[in-house]
């Protein structure tokens, strides 16, 4: 019998170290300081707020970030005015009108981000075949999730490694899976102006970004936590109580 | 079953209620006085949990319902406005797509009790077959469940799913044309999933009332998988059982609140947060945790058809259990030898869950061969012949004697009679 | 069965009293009590997830620009899924809507109270007889007998302040929240 435990034991301990050896063949995506991880952790709105003039400034250009309504943004901290102007800034297809026809309003916080193309056959026209993808979820949608984003935005280089051809077009990644992308390294030291005077430096740039993409991919996320704190302490006086009734009622048991 | 007292209600709406419909009384009798043997340990509140995660599944789902729009232009969009908009929709969801994974849990642990115990055996074969129906009917309920968000996961999962039925000779095109409303898995499949989704927990439920009726008419098994004798070797369910599972419950909702607020999408798959996209695979495509097991069995047969076969023989085996297993003794206390070949089971259920998840090429093939051979070889040979050849150890005379002595095996034979028939 | 014990409740536990019945009684008492309240408090994300969303909130408010409205003409606007009329009076209307006599009136209100600049009539357009969308917006239309709006399914006659005058409704047409934003534009909700 123990022998045959230990037996069953080393075998899954065999199998979970084989599993972390396979595992260890992919590229491996180092883990960064955010504040929004862990149980307390919330997301850090003046970072999520450069991030998005980033996003303004430099991603949107090719990239949408169509199921994000500009409204959401009051979750990083800008006012209802702050909104108001930050949706004027956009131009939103509006209509028809009595002539039946679409025109262009300037947008209101209840609008989503318009994209930067009509369609994604227009998006791929104009990126040399590519997609760039929407980035509503892109922190939710790929392995790794925030870190794998700041990884992916660092890890651009500029000559790929001896025995690596690039595709006419693409660029080397470190990170990207295939190592091949469309994306240009696009991230440059003080390639925007930080309003409060944060020094625009690329990795700072790229921890901003990805903190804002974080947050919309899912605004709720610093609610979600607090709540469950609460839920957790809950259910742990609840089972307290449970088990001091159960304990209780079953000593009158002979 | 001991007789039950017929319940004196004071209420008078309850009393002439009762006597046109005497529903009271059968609840009084089924879950009041119901005689649960008074030592079952924890592993017997599984079944309520599974049953408290079927009245949350329903209950979230029911409102998600009330939002989600079946539609391939919106599905994605829909899921979106739930995470974002609704009003706790994000809280709501989340409970929703980690209580499959629950639910998963707390009836593949109440099976590998019913394993352990014997909880199979006769009386109980119904019972048992009907909890294999309930896991048939849960698993057709959870893939098209992953279906509605519409992410590529949602799509490729049901594209391969599906794509099974085709393995079957001459009728299989038809059929998987027949299940998709057209040539590709599209508007009117998805639709179809969700009315089938909304209708299947229903089902389901059907089916779980009769698994508790047919329950409590052979009475629960116990431990130590000899009948209850009499009043001493019971208690009454309620308050002791509700009591007792109902902090089994409360320590289980523990556990899935911390999925639900602090690690929501670990169950789930990136993937499905990219929606559907026809033209394009994922590089990996997994099925979630709780289908692993059979995924590894599907792909461990070089075979497309003799694949789809062993899937479903893998569950179909479940069903015929009963009679497989050819022992009289139901617990696993008393046979020593079963009790290694079941831990060797669940090694190997956790094994092909692996192999399940890897790509399936290299070693990791030849472990889901290894695996799925030893799963058919357990219940097809090992059972049938263990039955005749395992010496049983003694058996105790009653329920409460072991209880009494502080939960000690009886002396070897001195008031060992094998159990009924046996 | 029979009852070999007597879990508390049931009865038998009064009985037998003492300190430590009291302290179990307390035990189940806070139990239940706590148990109650985390049921309770789960059911409120199930009723609040049907009221109002985000989004449908963010568009609680509309602007209508008024300037394309002709004195004489209406425009019916769209707002909270309701048809909202907007009516450029006349000064026959308006000098109609102000020579009533309010005790002749079903629900009595002044005209200048259902109004914020007299030529500017916004109502809700919808019976508040049973929940009909009265005739009267389209040149071509029946307006009732007090050049108002009439509601079809019920002969309701609404007048050109949209107060009920005739037939079964039980009160005037509902004035929305709204507010002019410039001369020729209003903000509704």
């Amino acid at each position: 019998m123990r022998s045959l435990k230990s037996a069953i034991l080393s075998a899954a301990v065999a199998l979970g170290l084989a599993g972390a050896a396979q595992a260890s063949e992919a590229v491996h995506i180092p883990k960064q300081e955010w504040a929004h991880s862990g149980v307390f952790g919330t997301i850090d709105k003046a970072s999520a707020q450069r991030g998005f003039q980033i996003y303004k400034e430099v991603c949107s250009t090719c990239h949408s970030a169509k199921l994000v309504p500009i409204r959401t943004l009051a979750g990083i901290g800008f006012s209802e005015d702050e909104l108001k102007a930050i949706a004027a800034g956009y131009e939103v297809q509006a209509g028809p009108n009595d002539a039946g026809e679409m025109f262009m309003r300037p947008g209101i916080p209840a609008d989503r981000f318009p994209s930067p193309f009509p369609n994604d056959n227009a998006a791929r026209a104009a990126n040399n075949g590519a997609l760039p993808p929407d980035l509503s979820l892109i922190a939710k949608a790929r392995v790794g999730g925030e870190d794998y984003l700041y990884a992916f935005l660092t890890g651009f280089e500029e000559n790929p490694p001896e025995g690596v051809t690039l595709m006419p077009g693409m660029n080397y990644n470190k990170y990207f899976p295939g190592h091949q992308v469309g994306m240009p390294n696009i991230l440059m030291p003080d390639g925007v102006t930080y309003a409060d005077g944060t020094p625009a430096t690329v990795q700072q740039q790229a921890h901003d970004i990805s903190a804002f993409l974080t947050f919309i991919a899912e605004p709720h996320m610093d609610a979600r936590k607090q709540m469950g704190v609460k839920v957790i302490l809950f259910l742990i006086v609840l089972a307290g109580l449970m088990y001091a009734t159960k304990r209780k009622l079953w000593s009158t048991l002979h | 079953m001991a007789q039950a007292h017929a319940p004196q209600f004071k209420n008078p709406v309850v009393k002439w209620i009762d006597s046109r419909l005497p529903i009271f009384t059968m609840l009084d009798h089924e879950y009041n006085q119901y005689p649960m043997p008074r030592n079952v340990n924890y592993l017997w509140a599984f079944g309520a949990i599974a049953g408290i995660m079927l009245v949350i599944m329903i209950a979230t789902g029911l409102v998600l319902a009330m939002q989600y729009a079946a539609n391939t232009h919106i599905a994605f969009e829909s899921v979106e406005r739930i995470m974002r908009d609704v009003n706790y929709g994000w809280l709501l969801r989340y409970v929703h797509a980690n209580g499959a994974s629950m639910f998963f849990i707390a009836v593949y642990i109440h099976m590998f009790r019913g394993l352990y115990y014997g909880s199979y055996k006769a009386p109980r074969e119904i019972l048992w077959i009907l909890g294999v129906l309930i896991l048939l009917a849960m698993m057709a309920t959870a893939f098209m469940g992953y279906v509605l968000p519409w992410g590529q996961m949602s799509f490729w999962g049901a594209t391969v799913i599906t794509n099974l039925f085709s393995a079957f000779p001459l009728v299989g095109d038809p059929i998987v044309t027949w299940l998709w409303g057209g040539f590709s898995v599209d508007n009117p499949t998805l639709n179809r999933f969700f009315a089938l989704h909304f209708l299947l927990p229903f089902v389901l439920l059907g089916l779980v009332v009769l698994h508790t009726a047919a329950l409590h008419v052979s009475g629960s098994n116990n431990p130590l998988g000899i009948d209850a004798k009499g009043p001493q070797d019971t208690v009454p369910f309620n308050p002791y059982v509700t009591v007792k599972d109902g902090f089994a419950v409360v320590v289980f909702l523990i556990f899935y609140a911390a999925f639900v607020f602090f690690a929501p999408n670990y169950l789930g798959h990136p993937d499905n947060y990219i929606p559907a996209n026809p033209l394009v695979t994922p590089a990996h495509i997994v099925p979630e945790w709780y289908f692993l097991p059979f995924y590894a069995i599907l792909r461990a047969i070089p075979d497309k058809l003799g694949g789809v076969l062993a899937m479903f023989g893998a569950i179909a085996v479940l069903a015929a259990l009963p009679w497989l297993d050819t022992s009289k003794v139901r617990s696993c206390k008393f046979r020593p030898i079963y009790r290694q070949f079941f831990w060797i089971l669940a090694i190997d259920a956790l094994v092909l869950g692996y192999a399940g998840a890897m790509p399936a090429e290299g070693v990791w093939l030849l472990v889901a061969r290894i695996g799925t051979a030893y799963y058919f070889f357990h219940f097809l040979i090992l059972l049938p012949l263990l039955g005749k050849l395992e010496r049983p150890l003694p058996l105790p005379a009653s329920i409460c004697e072991p209880v009494l002595k502080g939960g000690g095996r009886v002396a070897a034979g001195a008031h060992a009679k094998p159990m009924e028939k046996a | 069965m029979a009852q070999t014990t007597h879990p508390p409740g049931t009865g038998g536990h009064a009985a037998s009293g003492g300190e430590g019945a009291s302290r179990r009684d307390f035990l189940y008492l806070a139990t239940g009590a706590v148990g109650a309240i985390g049921v309770a408090s789960a059911v409120w994300p199930f009723i609040d997830s049907m009221n109002p969303a985000a989004d449908t909130l963010a568009l609680a408010s509309i602007d209508v620009d008024l300037a394309p409205v002709q004195e004489g003409q209406a425009i019916t606007v769209t707002w909270r899924g309701k048809p909202v009329f907007v009516r450029h009076r006349t000064a026959k209307e308006i000098e109609e809507a102000r020579t009533v006599n309010l005790g002749d009136l079903r629900d009595p209100a002044a005209d200048d109270t259902r109004v914020k600049k007299p030529e500017w009539l916004i109502v809700v357009g919808i019976c508040t007889h049973l929940g009909c969308v009265p005739l009267g917006q389209k040149p071509t239309d029946p307006r009732g007998d007090y050049d108002g709006w009439f509601c079809p399914c019920h002969g309701s006659h609404y007048d050109t302040a949209g107060r009920i005058r005739k037939g079964p409704a039980p009160a005037n047409l509902v004035v929305p929240q709204y507010a002019f934003t410039s001369d020729t534009a209003v903000r509704l909700g």
